[in-house]
């Protein structure tokens, strides 16, 4: 078999060198295609009825007016009379036309009767949510008790973290053209080589008919691997249509609404320890909604996992809100700030350096060694010895300066993937993979990987995605993307190279074993003299191109991907106690994904991971109008996102490390996304001395947590 | 403010279509779908808009101009900058009808005619743009900006480009892209690879 490892830190010529990414030109001058953007000849567009109500039946609905308003194709209702709604969003009926203001209007038209029924859309009020909380049973380790009686402190606090929408900038959506048995399809998807199989099972033909192209998407974040009941809808619109393409984009409120949310998390947690910061147990009682299902059961304690004595109550509440979807890190961001808030208030009470009580405890954790080395670095970065103070010991003006530190962890082993590289007779490579670029860089880093694996350089590569006709390459989730794809593109450029071999051989009169591909060359291994460049190796070819591919199978990666990432991260912030406004001033990220292929798109994501948990930390909330039932702030002016000015600086450090690299690759997008939040809260509860028990750290909050004003409406 | 921010909005366009009327410088129109004449990137182009329409979605869907998008459609995300009569915009925010005899300049005038501005290489070379989708309107933003300040500060570039949202987290990117598109600018030089369209 051939050797399919990872050439050597030292040796590489091309992975581990910062890269432009292949796509900055296409997307920075505006002429990336997204799928949005996809205009077809004779094409209609679809719009969506949605709910106004929370919680009702549909006592009729009656479309007639709506057929015959000007330049209708197709009107379809999928919630007839008799369906009971749970959401506020939820679709109803759809219409093409072939205008959007058209098909708005016919919207309009269409008349619907309601009979409202009582909703509960206010989860943080656990004591109101009756037999809508569905209790997970207690889990216990250890004698809790006993650990809470014999510890030297106790904290005890609650802790809440708000439902999130993903608010991806290009909406859910898709253009299909369904003529006959044939069917366009272009959606804005993590999942390229999945998705038509799921449109299929919907529409129940087969997924042979279905050809999904995508080069570029507009952000998912977890919320964009289904086709949806508005892929099959579209399509079926297309048909009614008789064949015209139809555009159908969820709109911003829509978007908002019902396109997905990262479930909120609830929590009175209480953690005892001794005097030296080793913490003795962990009590907990969490709830959480994902919407009417339920959902969300973040995983705690968080990382330190082996605490001792541990009582955990949970209850999953249902709310009729729309759905939770798998939110950049599931479950994550929200163990993570319910843990690191817990500890860190632990350590306030005991008075202790919360590095320290952190350190202190890395045996309850499954890489003590590697976050040991992490937190020393991060703890080095931010002048943390410098700055850090006692919780609210920090002087006597209005601005108050804390810090603030969190861990997180990460699987991100590399997902099923497939390959093809194609080696033509006139040198030119051609790579095939089923897989796509949501933004983190996958054409890049593949065509790093082949340029490095075949001796050439990365315009040679010619890189070929985002179509289910090339081998199919898993979903982008969970951070498994890059892992899987260079791994099998490592297999399919070496499997490719000893084909090559094989025919260059006897030109250069070696053992085909003895060859390897360096500088744009091939050569005889120690002995440079016997060469010849890499296009006069393909002439060799005669007419016929070489192809291979090469699998990456999770069950047996070959030392090229594994998982269990760590990360660090620190914050450092100043609060104005006089308004409740938190700057940041700095955010430390120390951030591990083993082996790094680009180093110039691995900073990228981690920025991003950074920024978009300062949104979270900072600003990000979903807020549902308890009258109504409705969300109030679906749009993007009250649904607030981070600006340019918003976010200070940001210092990422890549924890390039034999140790580290030779794990081999591990996923990168989630782990940098989990630790901002539970570090910018910890680093205003340093700077002001009391904690702000709910994220976002916004100005109400902070001064209600400062100033004592009555968090009763709030609280179970 | 002296950025983008304060400038990107609706105002400069005929304040309200009662109030243009009763001036006499336009004359009713619609509802039904009217021939209007936008003059983009430079060229006059003949199309049939509702007067409901805006200029985003005219330009988008039907002049295929698809470089600005459409995210928050209510004049907040940036996603949809172009630059008219030499003003900073969002497009969600103007009519197509009111744009006519204006001069509309959106992203696909950046690399045109194989010349490519400076500001669209050095934002591939700071990396300031992950999924790419709001990475158009940075750019549009970015080129008013530079336009009316050639020589800001880090300080005035985050001021600047502050009418813009980005979901991936491109910031840090952004801002050192454009401080070094200034430097080009000013230089008369074009960044690295600004040659080639």
């Amino acid at each position: 078999m051939p050797n399919y490892s990872w050439p050597p830190m030292d040796q590489r010529k091309v992975m581990g060198k910062a890269h432009n990414r292949l796509d900055g030109f296409a997307k920075s001058s505006g002429r990336a295609k997204y799928p949005s953007d996809v205009n077809r000849e004779g094409m209609v567009y679809g719009v969506i009825l949605t709910s106004p109500h929370a919680h009702c039946t549909i006592k009729s609905i009656d479309t007639t007016a709506a057929q015959k308003m000007p330049g209708v194709t197709a009107v379809r209702v999928t919630a007839p009379a008799g369906t009971e709604i749970q959401w506020a969003g939820a679709e109803i009926a759809w219409v093409a036309a072939d205008t959007e203001p058209h098909a708005r209007d016919a919207v309009r038209a269409i008349q619907v009767a309601y009979n409202v029924l009582p909703h509960f859309v206010s989860e943080e009020k656990k004591s109101k949510a009756g037999t809508r909380a569905k209790p997970a049973g207690e889990q216990t380790t250890g004698d809790v008790d006993e650990a809470l009686k014999a510890a030297d402190g106790v904290s005890e606090g609650y802790y809440a973290i708000p439902v999130l929408t993903h608010s991806c900038l290009e909406p859910h959506g898709q253009v299909i053209e369904w003529k006959g048995d044939k069917m366009e399809y272009w959606p804005s998807s993590q999942a390229v080589s999945t998705v038509a199989g799921d449109l299929a099972q919907q529409l129940k033909i087969p997924a042979s008919q279905i050809h999904v192209s995508m080069d570029y998407m507009g952000g998912g974040f977890g919320s964009k691997f289904p086709s949806d009941i508005w892929g099959a809808e579209c399509a079926r619109l297309s048909k009614d249509s008789g064949g015209k393409p139809v555009k159908l984009f969820l709109d911003r409120a829509t978007e908002l609404t019902i396109a997905g949310v990262r479930p909120s998390a609830y929590a009175n947690i209480k953690v005892a320890g001794k005097k030296d910061g080793t913490i003795t147990a962990w009590q907990s009682e969490s709830w959480a909604t994902g919407g009417f299902t339920g959902g969300g059961m973040p995983p705690i304690p968080y990382i330190f996992t082996g605490i001792p004595n541990r009582r955990l109550n949970h209850a999953a509440i249902s709310t009729n809100a729309g759905g939770a979807r798998a939110w950049r890190a599931p479950n994550h961001q929200q163990a993570c700030f319910l843990t690191f808030s817990a500890i860190e208030d632990f350590a306030a009470k005991i008075k202790m350096d919360p590095v320290e009580v952190l350190v202190k405890n890395l045996g309850l954790t499954a890489r003590a060694a590697l976050y040991e080395r992490q937190i020393r670095k991060a703890q080095e970065m931010a002048d943390w010895k410098k700055l850090w103070h006692q919780r609210g010991d920090s002087g006597s003006g209005n601005i108050k300066r804390g810090l603030g530190i969190a861990l997180s962890t990460w699987g991100g082993a590399g997902h099923p993937s497939e390959c093809r590289i194609k080696i033509n007779p006139d040198g030119s490579v051609e790579l095939e993979q089923g897989t796509q670029d949501l933004g983190v860089g996958t054409r890049t880093v593949v065509a790093m990987v082949a340029a490095e694996s075949l001796g050439l350089t990365v315009p040679d590569i010619k890189v070929k995605i985002g179509d289910n006709a090339y081998p199919v390459s898993g979903p982008s989730g969970g951070s498994t993307t890059v892992g899987g794809v260079s791994s099998s593109t490592r297999k399919a450029a070496v499997n490719a190279l000893e084909q090559l071999f094989l025919k260059v051989a006897p030109a250069l009169n070696a053992d085909p074993a003895k060859l390897e591909a360096v500088g744009g060359k091939i050569q005889v291994k120690g002995d440079p003299s016997k060469s010849m460049t890499w296009k006069a190796a393909c002439q060799k070819l005669g007419v016929s191109s070489i192809s291979e591919t090469g699998k990456n199978d999770p069950k047996n990666p070959m030392g090229l991907n594994t998982q269990g990432a760590g990360g660090v991260q620190i914050a450092d912030v100043s609060v104005d106690v006089e308004t409740g406004v938190v700057k940041m001033n700095r955010v430390v990220a120390v951030a591990d994904c083993g082996l790094v292929i680009n180093p110039k798109t691995a900073e990228s994501q981690v920025y991003g991971g950074v920024i978009m948990n300062i949104c979270g930390a900072l600003m990000e909330e979903r807020v549902m109008d308890e009258t109504l039932g409705r969300v109030l702030n679906a749009d993007m002016e009250f649904y607030k996102l981070a600006g340019i000015k918003d976010i200070g600086e940001i210092v990422v450090h890549m924890d390039v490390h034999p140790d580290n690299d030779k794990r081999g690759v591990i996923g990168l997008g989630e782990p940098s996304a989990i630790s901002t939040i539970a570090a910018i809260s910890n680093a205003v509860a340093n700077a002001i001395g009391v904690r702000v028990p709910r994220v976002p750290l916004s100005p109400d909050h902070v001064l209600t947590a400062l100033y004592g004003k009555n968090m009763e409406r709030s609280r179970a | 403010m002296q950025g983008v921010g304060a400038g990107a909005s609706a105002v400069g366009i005929l304040a309200t279509p009662e109030q243009a009327q009763a001036q006499g410088t336009v004359k009713a129109m619609g509802p039904a779908a009217v021939p209007v004449t936008l003059t983009v990137n430079g060229k006059p182009m003949k199309v049939n808009v509702e007067p409901r329409e805006t200029l985003l979605d005219t330009l988008r869907g039907k002049l295929d101009h698809t470089g600005a998008k459409r995210v928050c459609d209510r004049g907040t995300c940036g996603a949809c900058t172009m630059i008219v009569d030499n003003k900073v915009q969002y497009g969600c925010t103007i009519l197509a009808i009111d744009a006519q005899g204006r001069q509309i300049q959106t992203i696909e005038s950046l690399t045109a005619n194989g010349k490519v501005h400076p500001i669209v290489p050095a934002f591939v070379e700071n990396d300031a743009q992950q999924c790419g989708y709001c990475t158009p309107g940075f750019v549009m933003a970015a080129k008013g900006f530079l336009d009316k300040n050639p020589n800001p500060t880090y300080d005035q570039v985050k001021e600047g480009l502050g009418g813009n949202l980005c979901r991936c987290g491109t910031y840090v990117g952004v801002r050192k892209a454009v401080l070094e598109a200034a430097k080009a600018l000013r230089g008369g030089a074009t960044a690295k690879g600004a040659t080639n369209a």
